[in-house]
């Protein structure tokens, strides 16, 4: 029961829903940069909410199954093929014990999400199987994958089992319907404009500032990573200078340092931070944040408190409903 | 006391504006009010030098209390309810006091020149000072295991590095604006090197993983290289 890597990728890790509990300590909560994604493909394999899977990065990696499987893949447009033949997103596919899965290099978008039913199991860190490659803890040794690992996998549930052989007296490799991960809760498509909230900071920048933000247009720097997105676009001052005492941050968070120039964190963050926190970007509209590429452009659109947590709703109600129907279906 | 929200899943307790001793022991009093037991819906409670973070489950909380009331509201009712009880000084748990040996200058604390001269004290008397200095952990953060170490005088308010170092090896000994760190991994890193511990900050094999604890004080011991090169790190207690 195991995963075989013929090549890493780009950035291939193995994570989950991430390490929370432990920022006391100093420890980043991390785990996979879209958790809807991350939660969607794991309800496509039949896997608990806290099975560990593969984030892929720009450049997924190629993979043997080393048993008769459920996979299923969500996120960025990665042209993913098992055994030669197109493996489309977002549903279960039968992955007979010994084929290739190759992910390719994304299209658009950056980063997808490969399940795997049983989970990845490697050891738990304090909770979490997810990678802090930063410091060496959870995933694979604490690093990304390479050539030659071999990811054992834990027990699939019944469910899977039941698609899988569903699957196979159809002679199918996958299932005919999919889930978009797009269509849960109340979507946007107005491209890369994300729902920001006031952040507690955001009286200490001059009066335009907030105008600014979210009327302008700012694009992704190369400075990409797990731990935050540095954007270039109209600069926000401060009001006077003034430092903040370091103090807890979160995913989402929008900090403007002395340059002006706003640093949105992803999961991977520290746990605290010194720069004045502007905004933060609604927890629904978290995940597009994990697809950002250099050069990406991206604005943002203030709601409120009470609006971003009736969108949190509306998205859990709609995953509980697809949770509901698959247990009801198994082919 | 000010509470405001942290995005849609977090609410900052302010209880202080400056990270002094008083604050600290506010900020370690609230954190242990909010935590035993948990609040409903919270997830977790993260204390700083003047703040303590409180994040929620947003859909735990929502249409749990009376309709007209806001999530934020209730939970910031609930938090206040719960640190009604806070003194605003007064007796605090003494903590722990946990020795960590540093070899310090040369090639350990390549700062540590500097960082006299700046107090315009030799180095040996920069060393004497923080060795005989009680240092109080104000909070873990950073990274894991990282202490933020109160209690230097004014004479070493001094400003971190303009250019922060791209690697600050592990176990290094820092100093700026009056307090003490310790770099428990291989990080980049701003603040001034005068010396390294060959202590392990961070096991996540123990309970809790962080050797310090905010609210602990470190005492500084001095040791020679050849101390530091032969350390044998203790086994953590069972």
């Amino acid at each position: 029961m195991s995963l075989l890597i013929l090549q890493g990728g780009m950035l291939t890790t193995v994570q989950d829903l991430g390490r929370p509990g432990y920022q006391d300590q100093g420890v980043p909560v991390g785990g996979a940069t879209d958790t809807l994604a991350a939660r969607l493909a794991n309800l496509l394999v039949g896997n608990p909410r806290e099975a560990a899977l593969l984030e892929m990065a720009l450049v997924g990696p190629e993979l043997v199954c080393e048993q008769d499987a459920l996979v299923a893949w969500c996120g960025a447009d990665f042209p993913v093929r098992l055994d030669q033949r197109p493996l489309p997103p977002n549903r279960p596919a039968r992955v007979p014990a010994g084929s290739r899965i190759h992910c390719g290099v994304a299209r658009s978008g950056a980063r997808a999400w490969l399940a795997i039913s049983g989970g990845v199991d490697v050891p738990v860190v304090l909770g979490s199987r997810s990678t802090l490659r930063r410091f060496g803890m959870g995933g694979l040794e604490g690093r990304a994958l390479r050539p030659g690992d071999r990811l054992p996998t834990g027990t699939p549930l019944f469910w899977a089992q039941q698609v899988q052989e569903s699957l196979q007296r159809a002679g199918r490799a996958y299932v005919d319907w999919s889930v978009q991960p797009g269509t849960l809760g109340r979507t946007r498509t107005d491209g890369n404009r994300l729902r920001v909230l006031r952040g507690p900071e955001w009286e200490w920048f001059r009066p335009e500032a907030w105008a600014h933000f979210v009327k302008s247009t700012y694009h992704v720097t190369k400075d990409a990573d797990r731990m935050g997105v540095r954007l270039e676009g109209p600069l926000l001052g401060l009001r006077e200078p003034r430092e903040l005492v370091s103090t807890a941050v979160d995913a989402g968070v929008v900090q403007v340092p002395a340059s002006g120039l706003p640093i949105v964190l992803l999961c991977s963050r520290q746990t605290v931070g010194g720069y004045p926190r502007l905004a933060a970007v609604a927890t629904v509209d978290q995940g597009r944040l994990a697809q950002l590429r250099q050069g990406d452009a991206v604005g943002f659109t203030e709601i409120d408190l009470a609006t971003a947590h009736e969108l949190v709703l509306a998205r859990e109600a709609d995953l509980r409903q697809v949770q509901t129907a698959l247990s009801q279906r198994t082919g | 006391m000010h509470i405001t929200p942290l995005g849609d899943r977090a609410i900052v307790v302010e209880l202080g504006h400056r990270p002094d001793a008083r604050t600290h022991h506010r900020v370690q009093a609230a954190r242990r009010l909010l935590t035993q037991p948990p609040l409903p819906g919270v997830l977790e409670v993260v204390p700083a030098h003047t703040t303590v973070t409180v994040f929620y489950d947003p859909t735990a909380l929502m249409g749990k209390g009376h309709p007209a009331e806001s999530l934020l509201e209730r939970l910031s009712r609930a938090v206040r309810e719960r640190l009604a009880a806070l003194p605003d000084r007064g007796k605090h748990p003494p903590g722990r006091t946990v020795e960590i040996p540093v070899c310090y200058g040369g090639p350990y604390g390549p700062d540590l020149a500097a960082v006299a001269a700046h107090a315009g004290w030799t180095p040996s008397e920069l060393i004497r000072q923080h060795v005989s200095t009680e240092h109080l952990v104000h909070m873990i953060g950073f990274s894991p295991g990282f202490p933020y170490l109160g209690g230097l005088p004014e004479a070493l308010a001094i400003p971190r590095r303009a250019t922060p170092r791209v690697a600050v090896p592990p176990g290094s000994v820092g100093i700026a604006n009056r307090q003490s760190c310790i770099y428990p991994y291989n990080t980049p890193g701003g603040w001034h090197l005068v010396g390294r511990t060959p202590r392990c900050l961070f096991r996540p094999d123990c309970s809790p993983p962080s050797l310090l604890q905010a609210g602990d004080h470190v005492q500084f011991r001095e040791i020679t290289p050849d101390e530091f090169e032969s350390w044998q790190e203790p086994e953590p207690a069972a």
